[in-house]
């Protein structure tokens, strides 16, 4: 009989191209050093995997499970239960929009069903151009501003239906 | 009378401008409260704190004083303290306005703490969508350091032998990490499963070593307390839960924000005149006075109710992180309630059956009742099932989506009886993301 598994898809990185520089090998080490054990580094290294590599592929993991003398699959459990390590990639401007309480009183579940209906795409997905991607957040702290969504790193409150497409179409940001 | 913001005393949140810079906060007395500290013995830096009254702005109200006695004296093991920024609890969004505008008095907060119980190393965690303001904070330590106010250098600057480091460690995005213990076990690098107590964090905490954990409003807080005394502080707002207390006030309101007010004032002149009323001068139907967890408060029974621990709980809630979320009358309780507990059963770390499967349960229904396919009787069942949830769990993620449940059904049962019998129009609710298992893509291979 056929015996169907699942197995991790290989991704877009390759494991020999994967390595953080002498630089930032050092940092590394800095970073280490403040917490009693290098295993609390996991966090910061995650990030720091992410911001240079784009998201926390396989072979991203087991190269921080390397540098961190760690299973790999310790790892991977922490990659995998925060929702903000990737585990495929996102767009260059990753969308957040929030939907929870404080937003959904104030119009966020409009505001993301328009943002998804002019993107063409849904929950964690990312445009064949690799320019969007969405997501469809948890509270994110600033109930007092909704609806709010986040592109990347900043945060943008009070925002409109009609402010959005400017808002997406206009800013450059930064990387 | 009506109440006037600007009449209101301002101790955590002053109005003076570049109050995050270091410079201004010193030309304002910052860090004089550190130095008084250290003119007395740890011991009484406890005591003064609580004779203040002080109690944790994180959620749960315990008096700080008393949590700081909990940690062992004169142990020679290494001692941590957390601060606790996770700020995840929907409607709560107080502690990003002290990162932002007043970070050095939580660190002359934390300078207090460690010096009190004897601490060398304390851990700021941060939520991980809080990119801006982790960066702020950051900066605001680093410039501590250079001043010399923290680390190996405090020792000349202040005298005696006593200093402090500081980490800024930033999450990833998981509501459970403002658990206390699992926000330890978050920061040692692990999957965040909260732990089981006793051993309570004092004991065992980080690393095994006792641990306090203490919300970053409680320690913005300490500072204040020690410049004006314990025995003042303890004269501000209600008796049994003295201070400022920091509201976030959200929703169907006119002024939406935070607002720092004594504490004790009623909650419908905050609403009215701080939060400048409902808009279209609608009624309410209910407020949630707490941050999403917390039982709501049915919209005509808020007079005599108060902002402070006890009045609230009197009125059948609990103040929690004071994330007042107010809804008018034309707000589908309902579809609220559905969304709120999908945000449960989202960020449960799947360790509790009751938790992880009730959650579940919880939300199959309220989509149901939500989109008008439920019976009376599920509504009773709902109820069943988060009654047992609620005390079957290792931490508190079960009664915080239990308690919803259970009162906003109880309270407000006639809004989901309009449900049951299709008396409301249904509206679409997003098919929200999934659950926790978010993991790398899998293809199937057929061998
Ligand atoms: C599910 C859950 C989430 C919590 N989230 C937070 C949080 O984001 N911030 C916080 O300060 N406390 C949070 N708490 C409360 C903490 O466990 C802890 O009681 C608090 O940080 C103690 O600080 P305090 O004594 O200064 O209030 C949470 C508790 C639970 C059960
Ligand atoms: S109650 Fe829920 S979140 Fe808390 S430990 Fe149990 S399963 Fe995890």
């Amino acid at each position: 009989m056929n015996e169907t598994i699942s197995v991790i898809s290989s991704s877009e990185h390759d494991q020999e191209n994967i390595a953080f520089t002498e630089e930032e090998l050092q940092r590394i080490e800095q970073i280490k050093g403040k917490y009693p054990e290098a295993q609390a580094a996991v966090m910061p290294l995650l990030w720091l995997a992410q911001k240079k590599w784009g998201w926390l592929s396989i072979p991203v993991l087991k190269h921080v499970a390397e540098v961190l003398s760690l299973p790999f699959s310790h790892v991977q459990g922490v990659a995998s239960f925060y929702t903000m390590y990737w585990k495929r990639p996102m767009g260059r401007r990753h969308v957040q929009i929030c939907t929870n309480i404080s937003c959904l009183l104030r119009g966020g579940e409009d505001l993301y069903n328009h943002v998804s209906n002019m993107l063409e795409i849904g929950h964690m997905e990312r445009t064949d151009d690799g320019e969007f991607s969405l997501e469809e957040v948890e509270c994110m702290g600033a109930c007092g501003g909704a609806p709010m969504i986040a592109i990347n790193e900043d945060y943008y409150e009070n925002v409109t239906i009609e402010e959005v497409e400017p808002l997406l179409a206009g800013k450059d940001e930064v990387e | 009378m009506a109440l006037n913001y600007d009449d209101l005393p301002k101790l955590v949140l002053p109005t003076i401008p570049d109050l995050h810079k270091l410079d201004v906060y010193r030309q304002h007395g910052g860090y004089e409260a550190y130095r008084k500290a250290l003119t007395m013995s740890p011991e009484d830096v406890i005591e003064e704190v609580k004779k203040s009254g002080l109690r944790g702005r994180g959620g749960a109200c315990f008096p700080t004083g008393l949590k700081w006695s909990f940690m062992p004296k004169g142990s020679d093991k290494p001692k941590y303290l957390c601060i606790n920024g996770d700020e995840s609890e929907p409607g709560s969004f107080k502690d990003r306005q002290i990162f932002e505008y007043n970070p050095h008095l939580m660190i002359e907060g934390i300078l207090i703490a460690g010096y009190a119980m004897g601490i060398t190393t304390a851990f700021i965690y941060i939520r991980g969508e809080y990119h801006k303001w982790v960066r702020l904070v950051e900066q605001a330590a680093q410039d501590a350091y250079d001043a010399g106010l923290i680390g190996e250098r405090m020792k000349e600057t202040f005298g005696g032998d006593y200093s402090l480091e500081i980490v800024v460690h930033k999450g990833a995005g998981a509501y459970i990490c403002g658990e206390e213990s699992s926000l330890m076990e978050s920061l040692e690098g692990k999957r965040p499963y909260p732990r089981i107590k006793p051993p309570f964090p004092a004991q065992k905490g980080l690393w095994g070593m006792p641990t306090t954990i203490n919300n970053v409003e409680t320690l913005a807080c300490v500072p204040v307390i020690l410049r004006i005394g314990g025995d003042e502080y303890a004269k501000i707002g209600a008796p049994g839960h003295p201070g400022t207390i920091l509201l976030g006030v959200s929703g169907h309101v006119n002024k939406p924000g935070v607002y720092e007010v004594p504490t004790g004032l009623p909650l419908l002149d905050i609403i009215n005149d701080l939060a400048g009323g409902v808009p279209g001068g609608k009624k309410i139907k209910m407020v949630i006075p707490g941050g999403s967890s917390m039982p709501p408060l049915r919209g005509d029974e808020l007079e005599r109710v108060n902002m402070d621990a006890d009045s609230i709980k009197e009125a059948g809630s609990y103040i929690g992180t004071a994330g007042v979320m107010v809804m008018d009358e034309d707000t589908d309780i309902p579809h609220v309630l559905r969304r709120t507990i999908h945000f449960y059963h989202h960020e449960s770390c799947g360790q509790c059956t009751p938790c992880r499967e009730g959650c579940g349960w919880l939300e199959k229904m309220l989509i149901r009742v939500d989109e008008g396919d439920a019976t009376s009787e599920d509504l009773d069942l709902l109820i069943d099932v988060a009654n047992n949830i609620d005390g079957n769990t290792i931490c508190a993620l079960g009664e915080a989506a239990a308690w919803p449940t259970r009162y906003t059904i109880e309270r407000l049962r006639e809004e989901f009886e309009k449900n049951v019998k299709k008396e409301r129009e249904h509206t679409p609710l997003n098919i929200v993301h999934g659950l926790r298992t978010d993991s790398h893509e899998v293809e199937s291979v057929v061998h």
